[in-house]
């Protein structure tokens, strides 16, 4: 019993060493990002207010349905911007 | 309308963040639609917690100065249903916030949600006074050691006297201690001050024990609020705390040391889970 729980501690530190891999990769991807936007202003509220600008020239959008999802990786980054259109009608609600 | 719940304690590190992102997950599992707000302005950490750091595109101060919308800045929990975050912003200096823009926020939020939960910043200063201004409840974050519950005590001071509640005679912003970071062993050897000693000194009711336990390392480095992890001490008492603070009965535990182990347990099985 005793030296099973010995290994059973063993084991267990393993996977504790994996979960703090997992926090070092979490750090370096998020640190990176937070380096780069020091250094430069954050343009997305900017390029967000300029889309819709663009988009209502066209139809009326609400710019409450305007949603930015961003999802920051090592390699790439997705930002996917969803602006609900109106219906044909194009009423606003 | 919203119930409005600050997260506060006075002195800094002592779980202020861990136990805003299981309550908050807590609640949301319970069927409470709950959004839990990152009052850190200059160092948000409340994200990394709740895992979500990667999705952040605005946040709390972008809301206020009007460069973008409240639900453009929250941000939806993967696992737990009506669970959001707003977090706090990383680059902004503090005077960003002000309290007509956070009163605009808990507005807006009170429609949507029903329980708005604030994680301060340690102090008493700025941030600190902003997170519990608007407050319904408090739970109040404090370790059995000297200095945190004397911080916890000047926090209720300032509660009591500092709140929009107070300053509208209102009822009195109900509290609620939160003893985190127990560790009966020591408790017993006499090394930590007694969740009694605590509970006489700050006279306020207890919603809960929570042991000091690694399963909160292990959550913060995966970034799931540890109430997710269902079979730690940790994540079974902040699930009781969540219980009695919708008025649930829950008897108090990981209050006693465990009962002593046999030599060889002593010598490879030490560590609290
Ligand atoms: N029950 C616990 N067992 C073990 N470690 C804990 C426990 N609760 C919190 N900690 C650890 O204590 C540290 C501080 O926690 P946390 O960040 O939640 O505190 P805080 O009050 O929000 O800090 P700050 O004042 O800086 O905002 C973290 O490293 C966390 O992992
Ligand atoms: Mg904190």
């Amino acid at each position: 019993m005793s030296w099973l729980n010995f290994f059973r501690t063993r084991r267990d530190e393993a996977a504790a060493g994996s979960n703090a891999n997992l926090a070092k990769d979490r750090l370096q991807v998020i640190i990176s990002h937070e380096r780069v936007s020091r250094t430069r202003e954050d343009f997305l509220p900017k390029m967000q207010q300029e889309l819709v600008a663009v988009v209502t020239r066209y139809v009326a959008v609400d710019p409450d349905k305007v949603q930015v999802n961003l999802e920051r990786g090592a390699d790439l980054s997705t930002l996917a911007i969803e602006i609900e259109l109106p219906g044909p009608k194009g009423k606003l609600t | 309308m919203a119930q409005v719940i600050v997260v506060t304690s006075g002195k800094g590190g002592v779980g202020k963040t861990t136990s805003s992102a299981a309550f908050a997950t807590g609640l949301a599992q319970r069927g409470k639609k709950t959004v839990v707000i990152d009052f850190d302005v200059g160092l948000r950490n409340l994200d990394l917690i709740m895992g979500v750091e990667r999705r952040v595109v605005f946040d709390i101060v972008n809301v206020i100065q009007g460069e973008a919308k409240l639900n453009q800045a929250l941000i939806r929990d993967k696992r737990v249903d009506g669970l959001c975050i707003l977090p706090a912003s990383q680059t902004r200096d503090k005077d960003a916030l002000t309290r007509e823009g956070v009163q605009g926020i808990i507005e807006e939020l009170s429609k949507e949600f029903d329980y708005i939960l604030c994680d301060s910043p340690a102090g008493i200063e700025k941030g600190a006074l902003l997170a519990l201004y608007f407050a319904d409840a408090a739970v109040v974050v404090t370790n059995p050691e000297v200095s945190s519950v004397r911080d916890s005590d000047r926090i209720l001071g300032v509660l009591q006297s500092k709140s929009k509640r107070a300053e509208e005679g209102k009822e009195p912003v109900k509290q609620h201690l939160l003893l985190t970071r127990y560790d009966p062993a020591r408790v017993e050897r006499g090394e930590m001050l007694k969740l009694d000693d605590v509970l006489e000194i700050l006279a306020i009711p207890l919603l809960g024990v929570i042991p000091e336990s690694e399963s909160v390392l292990k959550a913060s480095n995966s970034g799931n609020p540890v109430i997710l992890d269902s079979e730690s001490p940790a994540g079974q008492a902040y699930a009781d705390a969540v219980a009695r603070f919708l008025g649930e009965e829950k008897p108090h535990r990981f209050i006693e040391a465990e009962k002593k182990k046999g030599f060889f347990g002593r010598l490879f099985g030490g560590r609290a889970a």
